[in-house]
């Protein structure tokens, strides 16, 4: 058993059959990658993950434990975090404040009506949120409005926010892309070694094929909805199917 | 590539780090300077807002008379509270009122049954007020962005019609309430038959006044107005408070991005919920304290327009930050009061230097904005204000400061939730 079953998961946007039939299981503290063409359904299967979307049919458990028909902050609070697509932090915040906010989630749950205590003051918080920081080498930014940052360090800090809550499985959409060469290293190297300090399960879908083969223990290849293979990485490599399904799609990125 | 470039223009001066977890009272220097200025305002207003001789020509400008003080300082309290929820998490509510008035109901009841002392009556008004918006929040928070404004309005209004029609044992319907001599009231004191009841604090009557003069001014030192004020000044310590606490912070997260907020583990709804029950409450204290003051009350109160007024308020101090609101109900409530009494023959007065025609243009010219037409020079300043100080007086404040002091390092917090809003605008 992994640490995350999906067996049979479904989904349907009017026409489009945009999921079907997709089984997928991720073995606990393996990095496994998802790739696939644009359209695939690799953002959607993330969706149905995290409880933004319910499948029409199928079945997903976490743990053990089914997460569907939960709301997304419960599944964040079981051990989930995500990394989106297109960077989701909170732009008016400043960087610091936005790392303040994983790190208070984790302490205090769902909601904690603090209306009383100077949040400056509590040395815990601020320094979690401060180590985080220098974790993703952005301590030179805490004071700027995360919304002004470029894109590139907008990412990072959505994925330093998402390590702050120390998550089980930690599933990241396409991190890399908007990236400078240097930062997709820097990810990588940072990936890497939160792998080597702590339990942590990742998932990730990624068009940069650097990025994947640099990272992946085990590669789903998913097209039209439905996964194609699953193997390591360097079976995928020579896969003719594979070949035949994702060549001269991802070179755009 | 463009990202760099980008984040090189946009990197600002890294500000001195706010830790000191001490401070006074738990503020940071810069809040408590904040709450020191409030406080010298609050107490000094009777002066301030009094600069020219009684019986002079420009008299008709002071307004430090005991009524219209305590209007400041209790809508005030109203905008105040009003900034935790529209500040903060950005939902605009436009049904503010309605927790006034039944903050006012509450009030007097309480006057009218238990004692004349404000103290419970403001109590009873507070949770009263929070109980009524926890159910208004509880359904009108299901939606988000122009619904849950006009589900906010169309509470106000239902309550407006109940209190003016349905509820007349209640709220005395179209006069409204009044304290009497025959009200049943359990700690009474006795009253003679024909002695008006006053609203009173162990024994100070709100409308206790004492005259300072000094040669051609005076002064009025009023109780009711300095027991506002302390009320001000407890409500303003709490907001900043707030807004440095945790929960502040969180409000602010819901309106930067509710998405996030979820896939942080964070459920939006209760802190949403949570900050409307506070300024409910707030507006329920800015109602007790306004039948503390003047011991009537009627359904206008709850009228829409005094829902918009909060929100005028708000946003003409600066929404999200800590004293724009105080300083939009001072600048409206002034206007309410002081530009809408000078009539025709003020004018003709001031005029009065000039050559008859050129004195009846200025008149015919500037009349369609004083008296009456208040709401002309209401509207064309609030427009103003919108267009060139999102931000609102306090923008406009940080600005002027700037141009006077050229070595400021960093931007106060003040400024920058006025300038994160202009930001927004643009
Ligand atoms: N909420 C939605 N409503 C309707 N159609 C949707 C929705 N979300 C996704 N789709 C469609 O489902 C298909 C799969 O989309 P998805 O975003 O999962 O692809 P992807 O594999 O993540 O692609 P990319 O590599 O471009 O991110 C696409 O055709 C998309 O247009
Ligand atoms: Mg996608």
């Amino acid at each position: 058993m992994g640490i995350l079953e999906v067996r049979d998961v479904g989904k349907r946007f009017g026409g489009l059959q945009a999921l079907s039939d997709v089984n997928l299981s991720i073995a606990e503290n393996s990095v496994h990658a998802i790739i696939g063409p644009n359209g695939a359904g690799k953002s959607t299967l993330l969706n149905c993950l995290v409880g933004k979307l319910i499948p029409d049919t199928g079945s997903v458990s976490f743990e053990g434990q089914s997460v569907l028909g939960r709301k997304p902050h419960e599944i964040n609070q079981m051990g989930i975090s995500r990394v989106f697509q297109t960077p989701e932090i909170f732009g008016d915040l400043t960087v610091m404040e936005n790392m303040m906010i994983p790190c208070l989630a984790r302490r205090d749950g769902s909601f904690s009506l603090h209306g009383y205590r100077s949040l400056m003051a509590d040395r815990e918080i601020v320094d979690r949120a401060e180590h985080m920081l220098e974790d993703m080498n952005m301590s030179n930014k805490r004071e700027m409005h995360a919304a002004s940052m470029s894109r590139g360090d907008k990412r990072r800090l959505e994925i330093g926010m998402c390590l702050a809550q120390e998550p089980r499985l930690l599933l990241l959409d396409e991190p890399t892309a908007g990236m400078a060469r240097a930062d997709t290293n820097n990810t990588i190297d940072l990936l890497k070694e939160i792998k080597a300090k702590r339990n942590i399960t990742i998932a990730i879908i990624e068009h940069d094929m650097h990025v994947v083969f640099s990272l992946a223990e085990r590669i789903t290849v998913l097209a039209q909805g439905k996964p194609l293979v699953e193997d390591t990485p360097e079976n995928i490599k020579g896969h003719p199917k594979v070949r035949e399904a994702y060549l001269g799609e991802s070179s755009g990125h | 590539m463009t990202d760099q470039t980008q984040q090189t223009a946009t990197v600002t001066q890294p500000r001195p780090r706010t830790r000191s977890s001490g401070g006074i009272l738990g503020l940071t220097k810069k809040d408590f300077g904040l709450l020191v200025l409030v406080a010298i305002l609050t107490i000094f207003a009777p002066v301030i807002l009094n600069p020219f001789p009684a019986g002079s020509a420009m008299a008709q400008f002071n307004a430090g008379y005991p009524d219209l003080m305590q209007r400041f300082v209790i809508f005030g309290i109203f905008a105040i509270g009003f900034n935790i929820l529209f500040g903060l998490t950005g939902y605009l509510s436009f049904g503010h009122a309605a927790f006034l008035g039944v903050g006012s109901y509450a009030g007097i009841w309480s006057m009218k049954l238990l004692t004349l002392n404000v103290i419970p009556a403001i109590l009873v008004s507070v949770i009263v007020a929070g109980l009524f918006s926890l159910i208004v929040g509880f359904i009108s928070l299901r939606r988000s962005g122009i619904y849950f404004s006009i589900l906010t309005l169309a509470f106000a209004m239902m309550s407006y019609a109940l209190a003016y029609s349905v509820l007349t044992p209640i709220t005395g319907g179209e006069t409204g309430l009044q304290l009497r001599a025959s009200d049943p009231r359990i700690f009474g004191g006795e009253l003679m038959p024909g002695m008006t009841p006053r609203a009173t604090l162990f024994g100070m009557q709100m409308q206790d006044s004492t005259d300072l003069r000094f040669g051609a001014w005076t002064f009025t030192l009023n109780t009711g107005y300095y027991i506002a004020g302390i009320v001000l000044l407890v409500a303003f310590y709490l907001s900043i408070r707030i807004f440095r606490s945790p929960f502040g912070m969180m409000l602010r997260a819901v309106k930067s991005n509710q998405n996030r907020l979820n896939y942080t583990g964070l459920s939006p709804k209760p802190y949403t919920l949570a900050a409307f029950v506070i300024s409910g409450m707030y507006a329920g204290l800015a109602g007790g304290l306004l039948v503390a003051m003047d011991t009537q009350v009627g359904a206008e109160r709850m009228f829409w327009t005094a829902s918009g007024e909060v929100v005028l308020m708000t946003i003409l101090g600066g929404a999200g930050t800590l004293i724009g609101p105080i300083l939009g109900a001072g600048f409206i409530k002034y206007f309410e009061n002081i530009v809408s009494t000078i009539n025709k023959s003020t004018l003709e007065s001031w005029f009065a230097f000039m050559p008859d025609g050129l004195q009846d243009a200025f008149v015919a010219v500037i009349y369609p904005f004083v008296g009456k037409g208040w709401h002309l020079t209401l509207g064309l300043l609030f427009m103003l204000v919108v267009i060139f100080l999102p931000g609102g007086l306090v923008q406009g404040g940080s600005k002027l400061a700037t141009v006077f002091r050229r070595d400021r390092k960093g931007g106060g917090v003040e400024d920058d939730a006025a300038a994160q809003r202009q930001a927004r605008e643009e």
